[in-house]
């Protein structure tokens, strides 16, 4: 017999709000974390908004912020997303001697987490001190006097994509297996299925996992303009991540960490903690198809789907609600749709699939967590999160997209989905949960 | 639960010691270093000139006609991880998209790919004329990039970089479909990696895995980086070959390099029917975490490393004394090779004095999220030809290690090796692996 795996505890940081209650009400509210650029000035860039966290205090969540405080973006925000999923799990904190019923060998951390951005003054500075421009050439030896001269040791070490989960494994004493990966879009739900896997198999207890993740520096924008994936609606960033409408022109870059406490059932039982969910279905895929594109077909979010449907042991008339990828690109909207058509067959324009893109932005590496946290409130409170900005739909996309309006509707069993640039494809299904 | 076994099948490498697995392993049976003077960038003006560097080569060597024109969207970590991959596919006799159209002999949707991958820094030169074209009076202007320089990068330079883009370029040369995953531990990336894959097929989801780690570290920023925090060696530079000393009482840090080492996982019953050749059964995986608020160092008593080394000799059922090899991280950072030292001793107890010692390190560099799956490939090739060569630069053990670093070239029939690795951050990992005859 395999392990249950259900979720134990939930936390999050993200562009509507610290904690969960304040981004599901956000959402229900169909309001927008998106507006005009501050973390950098972006009034020249092809795109001048995004979706970034503001007025984050992380000293709220923890009593000592000090060995956290210097992270990267994700980092600090995933120590706060993380402590207050700790708290609703009752899993102690900042503490050497827990007595929460956790051996700490058995609790692991799975995060989806992205690097962190370069120290830009620097960065640019070096650059510009070393380059020759008559001779087309870099002198390192004027580029190095920049940068050993001016960069500090610590902000290059946490640029490194596993110093999120560094941070997560100083706050809770966690000593099971730990990993980080990246790939891309898809990263926090693979974090996800494959912590939840760890568990099934024994090898852990809990394990805390989700995703952190900040692109909104000068780099990451401008890497993203050049592919021109971002919206550039400049004139109205609130309305500008539009799913599945004809007129959507690019997703919007955000950031953010979600955090959800993975735990065998017989752990949850013991520990006598609340259940709000059960992770039932994990399905992994790849396009291999093209470097810039998703596959025409989707075919590997068709092959994704039904992995995790067929791990679930479930069909597609069993989902209630699927919670799309909808990035708001062309691309992906489209093909999306086109592979839920094949799941999902004559049942696809009767299972309602939104995408809280349109109010979050794209928290790249953090989305699939954040929105699985979406999908757990969707259960508890029986109502599935809205689509919104809908308001042109695309003729050729004609699913039922819940424009607009949360819907109020019995909701058990949801389908999460999240597709990386380069075509990893990862699915996680989850269900209300009952002994 | 019943879980499938997962054994080894084939491999490839490129190292600073060969294009190939086995020109790898000859270098390092002569007991040759792959340790020079920086010749990437003129590394005046760095406190580390040294490096491992790959030898040079040509990337359309080995991919297909179909993919000659995505090349240019390759970083060099990238063409690394796709020349291991070449190499550890033909080696295990499977015939992919890529290889062989006409005869292709897997099923692309039960393969998995799992890599370790580093975090890529980008080509400062490929980006410097951009940059110079935004400044105003003498300092970089963001005003002037967002609405000048920006459009002087070219326009897919992002995918250059994003470090799944390893694994996606060689699953659409191999036509790769089973799950793909990117493991960014750092230096325990290559194990970590490996140690999913095996997950992987041992639930059953797909019946063979391409798993290992590459990372190219010759890189102004990635070296500087190093520099700044002091874990590179900054002595040494005009005698590159003595300058990486895992576990020396002159060790001053490491040496960093480039690398990619991938290795081909399958099931156990899918190798036997088609009678391939099996060189090890992966049967112990451990992981835990070092907790320390000095994050670019391990704890001093290597508690995360213990623990990982503990549970992978539970898992494969076996004693400390049933060891014939083990190959350490051993970076040449003194602290971090005390506490693995420390960690070893605490997980062996006395076996650790006996059993052999081969830090691989002092010749092929630290190659970061490669060097796992490297030392694993070095493991395997030990194994093979019942064969030990020679750590290098371990005159005189540190104070306090008290293992058996092997400095003679040993012949002995090998079983079960245990390959360990942690990382700055703190992910460790354990992988024991067993000789199948």
């Amino acid at each position: 017999m395999t392990e249950r795996v259900v979720i134990t505890g939930m936390g999050i940081v993200c562009p509507l709000g610290h904690d969960v209650e304040t981004l599901w009400q956000a959402i229900l509210a169909g309001k927008s974390g998106v507006a005009k650029t501050t973390i950098f000035d972006a009034s020249t860039f092809p795109t001048t908004f995004d979706a970034e966290v503001k007025d984050y205090d992380l000293a709220k969540y923890v009593k000592n912020p000090q060995p956290h405080e210097h992270g990267n973006r994700g980092s600090v925000f995933v120590v706060g997303a993380a402590a207050q999923a700790c708290r609703q799990a009752a899993i102690n904190v900042e503490t050497d001697e827990p007595t929460d019923g956790i051996d700490r060998t058995r609790m692991g951390i799975y995060l989806g987490a992205g690097e962190g951005s370069v120290d830009n003054d620097v960065f640019f500075a070096a650059i510009v001190n070393g380059w020759d421009t008559e001779k087309n050439e870099m002198d390192w030896g004027k580029w190095a006097e920049v940068a050993f001269g001016r960069m500090d040791p610590m902000r290059e070490l946490e640029q490194e994509p596993n110093m999120p989960a560094a941070h997560i494994a100083l706050l809770t004493g966690a000593r099971g297996p730990t990993r980080s990966c990246l790939t891309a879009c898809a990263a926090s739900t693979q974090s996800v299925g494959e912590a939840t896997m760890l568990i099934r198999k024994g090898d852990a207890d809990v394990i805390i996992a989700g995703g952190a993740h900040s692109m909104i520096h000068p780099l990451g924008l401008t890497g993203f303009n050049r592919l021109t994936a971002l919206s550039t609606r400049n004139d109205s960033p609130e309305t500008a991540s539009r799913p599945f409408t004809a007129s959507r022109d690019g997703f919007i870059l955000g950031e953010g960490a979600a955090i959800v406490i993975l735990e065998s059932l017989n752990s949850a039982k013991k520990r006598g903690v609340e259940i709000l969910a059960e992770v039932i279905g994990y399905g992994s895929s790849s396009d291999a198809f093209r470097i810039t594109d998703m596959h025409e077909e989707g075919r590997g979010a068709v092959q994704a789907i039904n992995a995790a449907l067929a791990d679930a042991g479930i069909t597609y008339k069993n989902i209630d609600y699927i919670n799309t990828h909808g990035t708001s690109t062309a691309e992906n909207d489209s093909i999306e749709t086109k592979a839920l058509k094949a799941v999902f067959k004559e049942e696809a324009k009767n299972t309602p699939a939104s995408s809280v893109k349109s109010m979050l932005g794209h928290l790249i590496g953090a989305a699939g967590a954040a929105e699985l946290i979406t999908c757990v409130l969707a259960i508890r409170d029986n109502v599935v999160p809205p689509t919104m900005n809908l308001n042109d739909p695309d003729p050729a996309l004609d699913l039922d997209y819940v424009p607009n309006k949360p819907r109020k509707m019995p909701v058990n069993i949801v389908v999460n989905e999240s597709f990386g640039f380069g075509g990893q494809n990862n699915v996680v299904i989850i269900k209300r949960y009952q002994d | 639960m019943d879980s499938a076994r997962v054994v080894i099948t084939g491999f490839g490498q490129i190292t600073p010691l060969g294009l190939t697995a086995d020109e790898t392993w000859a270098s390092l049976c002569a007991g040759k270093t792959g340790i020079d003077t920086i010749t990437a960038f003129d590394p005046v003006g760095f406190s580390c000139k040294i490096a491992g560097q790959v030898p040079e080569y040509q990337i359309r060597d080995y991919v297909p006609k179909t993919h000659r024109k995505a090349t240019k969207l390759m970083s060099r970590d990238i063409e690394l991880s796709v020349i291991a991959a070449n190499e550890a596919i033909m080696h295990a006799g499977f015939v992919t998209k890529g290889i062989d159209p006409e005869n292709i002999n897997i099923d692309p949707e039960r393969v998995a790919i799992n890599l370790g991958a580093g975090l890529i820094s980008c080509d400062l030169v490929e980006l410097a004329p951009a940059v110079a074209a935004s400044v105003t009076n003498g300092e970089f202007d963001i005003h002037k990039w967002g609405a000048e320089g920006l459009n002087q990068v070219t326009p897919l330079w992002l995918l250059k970089y994003l470090p799944n883009m390893l694994a996606c370029h060689i699953g659409i040369i191999h036509d790769i479909q089973g799950p793909s995953n990117t493991i960014t531990c750092a230096e325990a990336a290559g194990h970590l990696a490996i140690t999913e894959a095996v997950q992987v097929i041992a639930r059953s989801t797909s019946d063979i895995a391409l798993a290992g780690g590459a990372e190219a570290k010759v890189n102004p920023i990635v070296m500087i980086r190093q520099c700044l925090l002091k874990r590179a060696t900054c002595e040494n530079n005009d005698d590159p070959a003595s300058a990486c000393r895992p576990f020396d009482a002159d060790a001053k840090g490491s040496v960093f390099g480039e690398a990619a080492g991938n290795v081909i996982l399958e099931e156990l019953n899918h190798a036997r029917r088609r009678n391939a050749k099996i060189y090890a059964e992966v049967v112990g995986l451990g992981q835990s975490n070092s907790i320390n608020p000095d994050y670019e160092h391990i704890e001093p008593d290597g508690k995360g490393i213990r623990i990982a080394i503990e549970k992978a000799l539970a898992e494969a059922k076996i004693q400390p004394d049933d060891l014939d090899l083990i190959i350490p991280h051993g970076t040449g950072i003194p602290t971090d090779d005390l506490a693995e030292a420390n960690a070893i001793q605490a997980a062996l107890g006395k076996a650790a004095a006996k059993i052999p010692v081969w830090p691989t390190k002092s010749m092929l560099s630290n190659t970061g999220a490669a060097s796992g799956a490297v030392d694993v490939i070095a493991a395997l090739c030990a194994m093979r030809d019942g064969k030990i060569p020679a750590a290098k630069n371990c005159d005189k053990k540190a104070a306090g290690c008290n293992l058996n670093i092997v400095n003679q070239p040993q012949k002995k029939n090998i079983r079960f090796v245990l390959s360990c690795s942690y990382t700055y951050g703190g992910q460790t990992a354990a992988v024991v692996l067993e000789k199948t005859n």
